[in-house]
């Protein structure tokens, strides 16, 4: 059993592909050294800003020998046969050989034992196969090497049992050296094997395994807020990435002028996160509070002295630009920034920002009479306004904190606070687990320009395809459900849909067809997704995908009703009136079905009374008048489990129908009346739900 | 219970290296930090060039680094070069946005093999002490639209403030570099303000004298950030501005045609810089943005052809 010692010293590889790469290489070798017939018994992975390393123990010292048996020519074959057979088994004479009867007569048979390869002999390949099929998602050439990399590789320690194996990778030097840390302990680290490394990089102040020093970071941060009485803003993605741009994890606590603490909360973060990757300190109260902490890279001499003032400079620097912003673009009221989104191109093809919040104004109006209690003069308001930030130099400087600022200078400017924070909301959900809004003025903005980008790209032919969606057009479908059924709207959106391409104006082609069909199958995903949905607050159990398909073949464009209806009929099925109403319809339906594809006709005219015969004709036929209209009754009052009730009691007549009428009979006005009769069944079946695309 | 003392600023720290300082006892002088930083390149056997005497966006244009970034011919260079951002100006009123900023540019043809370790000995140089700094290399792809290049690197940070950026160059011109070279952009302003532990870069020490010799970077600068910013924004003919596009253009096509690589490069830079006039005018909207980088960029090309087509330059 052996030990296999890798490293990979690399410049800085990019936080965010770390993980990746890492999973990515510790797969390849595990695959590739099973297949090699070599298999470790663990391998474990680690990876830091310039190293990934994979330890693997108990892997085989050698491949396990392996017997091969060649049939030669035929014993008496010319000489010239016999001697090419030798050669290429490898054998020096033809007594070597085996002579073996068969049916066409005695062969000479090379039996040869081919010894497995030792594992220092595989592995160069086999490593050199796994770096070049490693997958980055960018990555470089560089003068040291022909094999791409992510950023130059600086040396590779390559060590079996601590023998150290070559790899052909031009001029990157292969040995059993690395390097520390590249401040703290920049110098050749000598090694002998895999457990001497990871304690001598632990002296050169590398902290190799990323869940250590996720752990170090955490507890530097931890006890460094809680020295100031104060508590983390937790932060689990930026905890992820720092832990990506550090070798040696040093927590550092950074002061913010007094001054700057009168911006936004989320300018403060913003300006500290997204650009300098700084975590947020609250008060008790989670306020935020006057410092920031930083991971450094460095145990300075000073114990971090410079590493602070400086850190605390270059965000002086930067809150000092946003106050700048923030003064500045309050001095404008943001109505009077309206007009300048004419400049700000929306798409090509569909004109400007300002047309579009012109579009989605108009539809702000239709929307507000849906949503229970909206202001339909406040919800025009906030979605004229809902863009209007985009001038802004703030947004200019931050573009994540569109909407936000929008609120406050809307506030600022002593709009209704609906409408602020309408303006804030409109962006919203930005997918499955953002907020998602529930205050009526909110809802009416965040609807109205998903409605208008859904409608305006289909429009213009930009519907999502595969895996493309450059316009993020899944996710607005998705927010447009999410808004809908988690407030329980009940809205059209056929009638939605109308309304926003008559926003758009005639010039562009009417797609609410498409349009439906993409909602329908973005709730199917929405729904798989969730495993439930939400309807009025009440959680639905798992509802399957044929019953959303059988209720929302019915042209049901109401979401809300949609889903209702599905999981009725799901409750509904379960029963035994349920089984009743699946017999007849599929009794029915079925021998309509194949006459029709025999006949090459539809059966869909009205039963005629003077052409029934038997008993049991008459029965089906009085049944199903009186099925039907108690279904259709019960259907427009939204009854929808009684509707399914009357339809489940035509099981008995269908059944004495089939028991004891012919369909197929020699009369052939006959026969068309009864397959008309069971097409009667059929589509009255259909107005409740498509039962057809029910399985099971 | 806050923390009362704030640590003394990064001026203060240097104080302590004498080596680094002249002999005011201030810290660098802005020509002294470009001085310096030009030996250590020297020594490093860059032949030290002067600007390029052409309006230019960023040392990357300067011929030095985009045309000999080509080609198979071993270079190695460094010099200062304005870069003009017109819409970056503030009329002077921003301690930190000019529309006219100084890069120290190098180039490394091939990469060496210890890129990294010779940019951190400049820093030291400078007296950028790696034991008192934090000093990170964070991933930055950098891409030139109008020039047909990018390449993979970082920018570098020192004490969360970046100071340069470190590109190992892949393409220019839509042509491979082969051999892939080493760019060091360095932010000359940046660093200086943050050797002197200044806030505002108008108050920068220009020449490191005392009493009435002392020149401020703003009494070098501040007026032309005025009068260009106006110009910039505000008085910039854009009409004639597309015309010497045009022009431009023209010119550097007709020079292709005739294979002499560097007056057709000059046309292209030319052409370059009246498309970011007209971009901080206003004057073009996001579908000709589009349109003009590509005319920009296909001028690029041309000429980086025609270089490559023409006689070997170090002949």
């Amino acid at each position: 059993m052996s030990e296999l010692l890798l490293e990979l010293l690399s410049e800085e590889i990019p936080a965010r592909m770390q993980p990746r790469a890492i999973e990515g290489l510790t797969g390849l070798l595990h695959d590739k050294l099973a297949a090699a017939q070599i298999p470790a018994e663990s391998i474990r992975g680690y990876v830091t800003p310039r190293r990934l390393t994979v330890v693997a123990e108990g892997i085989l010292a050698a491949q396990p020998d392996r017997t091969e048996e060649r049939r030669g020519p035929r014993v008496g074959a010319p000489q010239p046969a016999i001697d090419g057979f030798l050669r290429s088994a490898g054998l020096a004479a033809v007594t070597e050989c085996e002579i073996r009867p068969t049916d066409r007569g005695e062969f000479y048979f090379a039996v040869v034992n081919r010894p497995g390869r030792p594992a220092r002999e595989v592995l160069p390949e086999l490593i050199h196969g796994a770096m070049a099929e490693l997958p980055w998602p960018k990555s470089m050439r560089y003068p040291a090497s022909d094999l791409r990399w992510v950023r130059p590789l600086t040396s590779i320690l390559f060590m079996l049992d601590g023998e150290v194996l070559p790899l052909p990778l031009d001029r990157v030097p292969v040995g059993r050296t690395t390097r520390g840390h590249r401040l703290l302990a920049p110098g050749e680290i000598c090694v002998s094997n895999a457990a001497d490394y990871l304690k001598r990089l632990r002296k050169a102040h590398v902290v190799l395994d990323q869940g250590c020093r996720t752990e170090m970071i955490c507890k530097g941060l931890e006890a460094a807020v809680s020295a100031e009485g104060l508590s983390l803003k937790p932060d689990p993605a930026l905890l992820a990435e720092v832990t990506g741009l550090v070798e040696f994890p040093v927590v550092l606590m950074g002061t913010i002028d007094a001054d700057f603490m009168a911006l936004p909360p989320e300018v403060l973060s913003t300006a500290m996160r997204a650009h300098q990757k700084y975590f947020s300190c609250l008060w008790p109260d989670g306020t935020p509070a006057p410092r920031f902490l930083f991971v450094a890279n460095n145990v300075a001499v000073d114990r971090g002295r410079t590493i602070i003032a400086g850190n605390e400079r270059v965000l002086r620097a930067r809150l000092a630009d946003a106050r700048f912003f923030w003064d500045h673009d309050r001095r404008v009221p943001l109505k009077s920034r309206v007009e300048a989104l004419k400049d700000r191109v929306f798409h090509a093809k569909l004109g400007s920002v300002y047309d579009k919040t012109e579009r989605i104004a108009a539809l702000s109006e239709l929307l507000a009479g849906d949503v229970h209690g909206a202001d339909p003069h406040l919800s025009r308001r906030a979605t004229r306004l809902a863009k209007a930030d985009l001038s802004t130099g703030m947004v200019g400087e931050f573009p994540e904190l569109q909407g936000i600022m929008g609120r406050y200078y809307a506030l600022h400017d002593g709009e209704d606070e609906r409408v602020a924070n309408a303006i804030a909301d409109h962006y919203k959900p930005q997918g499955p687990y953002d907020f998602c809004p529930r205050a009526p003025e909110s809802i009416v903005a965040a609807l109205a320009d998903k409605i208008d980008s859904l409608a305006a790209f289909f429009a213009i032919g930009e519907a999502p395809t595969g895996s493309r969606d450059p316009f993020a057009l899944r996710r607005a479908a998705q927010g447009i459900i999410r808004l809908i059924l988690e407030n329980g709207l009940r809205v059209s959106l056929r009638a939605i849909f109308a309304c926003a391409a008559d926003a758009l104006g005639p010039k562009y082609p009417d797609a609410t067809g498409e349009l439906l069909a993409f909602i329908a199958d973005r709730l199917k995903v929405h729904l798989r997704g969730e495993g439930f949905g939400i309807v009025g607050g009440a959680k639905l159990t798992l509802l399957r995908h044929d019953l959303i398909a059988a209720v929302f073949a019915l042209d049901e464009d109401d979401l809300v009703r949609l889903l209702a209806r599905a999981a009725e009929l799901a409750g509904f099925l379960a029963t035994e009136e349920g089984t009743n109403l699946l017999v007849a319809y599929r009794r029915a339906s079925n021998i309509v079905a194949i006459e029709e594809r025999r006949d090459h006709r539809r059966y869909d005219h009205d039963v005629q009374r003077k052409l029934l015969r038997e008993p049991e004709e008459f029965a089906l036929a009085a049944n199903l008048d009186l099925a039907s209209d108690g279904a259709m009754r019960a259907l427009a009052r939204e009854e929808f489990d009684a509707a399914m009730g009357h339809l489940a009691t035509l099981r008995r007549p269908v059944d004495e129908f089939f028991d004891r009428v012919t369909v197929n009979t020699e009369e052939p006005k006959l026969r068309e009346n009864r397959l008309r009769l069971l097409s009667a069944i059929r589509a009255t079946m259909n107005r409740v739900a498509d039962f057809s695309q029910i399985e099971g | 219970m806050l923390p009362q003392a704030r640590p003394p600023a990064a001026g203060q720290i240097a104080r302590d290296r004498a080596d680094y300082f002249n002999t005011n006892g201030r810290a660098l002088s802005f020509q002294s930090l470009i001085l310096d930083l030009q030996r250590f390149w020297a020594d490093q056997g860059c032949v030290i060039l002067q600007p390029y005497d052409i309006q230019v966006g960023a040392g990357t244009f300067h011929p030095a680094t985009a045309l000999r970034a080509l080609g198979p011919e071993p270079w190695r260079a460094a010099y200062v070069q304005p870069s003009r951002r017109p819409t970056d100006g503030r009329y002077g009123e921003n301690p930190n946005r000019v529309q006219q900023h100084y890069q120290l540019q190098v180039i490394l043809k091939p990469a060496p093999a210890d890129s990294q370790d010779l940019y951190l000995a400049s820093l030291a140089t400078i007296g950028i002490d790696a034991g008192l700094h934090d000093i990170r290399f964070v991933e930055d792809d950098w891409e030139s639209p109008t020039l047909g290049a990018w390449g993979l690197g970082w920018e570098v940070w020192v004490d969360g403030m970046e100071v340069s950026q470190f590109t190992y160059f892949q393409q220019v011109g839509g042509i491979e570099c082969d051999p892939v070279s080493t760019e060091l952009t360095y932010g000359l302003e940046r660093l200086a303000m943050y050797v002197q532990g200044v806030e505002s870069m108008f108050d920068l020490d220009y020449n490191g004298a005392s009493g009435p010799a002392r020149v401020t970077y703003g009494q070098v600068f501040k007026r032309a950030e005025r009068e260009f910013s106006a110009y910039n924004f505000e008085l910039a003919d854009t009409v004639r501005l597309v015309v010497h596009f045009a022009d431009a253009e023209t010119e550097c096509q007709a020079l292709v045609d005739r294979g002499l690589a560097l007056p057709a490069y000059d046309q292209c830079l030319k052409a370059s810089h009246l498309f970011n006039l007209l971009d901080a005018r206003g004057a073009i909207s996001v579908t000709e943005r589009t349109a003009y980088i590509l005319r920009v960029r296909a001028l690029a090309n041309a000429c980086c052809e025609a270089w490559l087509a023409g006689p070997s330059s170090v002949d």
